[in-house]
């Protein structure tokens, strides 16, 4: 899929979900956005909350349809992203 | 034979025992780790991502499957607001013998806690909160397998 052009469900845990202020979204980003990485780009831009969120990037996973990802996985229409730090169950 | 819950209860290690045991002649050894909340943190609360939690668990217990010679598994994981002293996990493995039934246990566990979404939120006697850090030695755990 090129780009994303229907809206993509984003999730949010644990600080990230705090910083963001936001738990579930429903967003469309601009055309041309293809990957984990460059929706990241957008969504830092929108509020010092969500730029806080991403800031350290390294600490930043993300999960596409459920499914462990990176930036470099390309998002469709209808994605489920979500992003979280790294875990810690167990 | 994989029984794999997510819930808030807590959970009888007796009867998960009985269950996966239930009739069966062909175990010769049986693994058991039961991870719990440790002071001196008052309580944690364990956030997890429901649409994805169980599907991750069972993607790590059917590797333990390809790995060792498993004949039943049990994972249970709690979520939500635990006090100290509670149960946070439960393993359990059964196999024809010793090894296999404990190196899956160990298997699991240090999968588990690198691998399946669940973020926990520390609380201190002075009503601090804070999230528990991913630790570089869970990582070197888990990569050992």
């Amino acid at each position: 899929m090129a780009d994303v052009e229907a809206p993509l469900t984003i999730l949010y845990f644990a600080w990230l979900r705090e910083r963001t202020g936001t738990a579930q979204e429903s967003v469309t980003p601009p055309a041309g956005t293809a990957t984990v990485g460059e929706l990241i780009a957008w969504l830092e831009q929108r509020s010092p909350g969500y730029a806080s969120a991403f800031a350290n990037r390294r600490t930043v996973r993300c999960a596409v349809n459920q499914e462990f990802a990176d930036p470099a996985t390309r998002i469709g229409p209808g994605d489920e992203v979500a992003f979280f730090p790294p875990v810690t169950g167990g | 034979m994989s029984r794999i819950s997510v819930q808030t209860e807590n959970f009888d290690i007796g009867a998960e025992f009985a269950a996966l045991t239930a009739g069966r002649t062909d175990i010769g050894g049986i693994g058991c780790f039961v991870g719990a909340v440790r002071g001196p943190v008052t309580a944690m609360t364990l956030e997890h991502y429901p649409a994805m939690t169980e599907r991750a668990i069972a993607c790590i217990v059917e590797e333990a499957e390809r790995r060792w010679s498993l004949l039943a598994c049990t994972v249970i994981h709690r979520y939500g607001r635990l006090c100290a002293g509670e149960n946070i996990v439960l393993v359990l493995t059964a196999a024809p013998h010793r090894q296999p039934a404990l190196d899956a246990t160990a298997f699991l566990i240090d999968w588990l806690k690198t691998k399946a979404p669940f973020w926990k939120k520390e609380e201190s006697a002075s009503g601090g909160e804070s999230w528990v850090e991913a630790r570089l030695e869970d990582d070197a755990a888990a990569a050992r397998w």
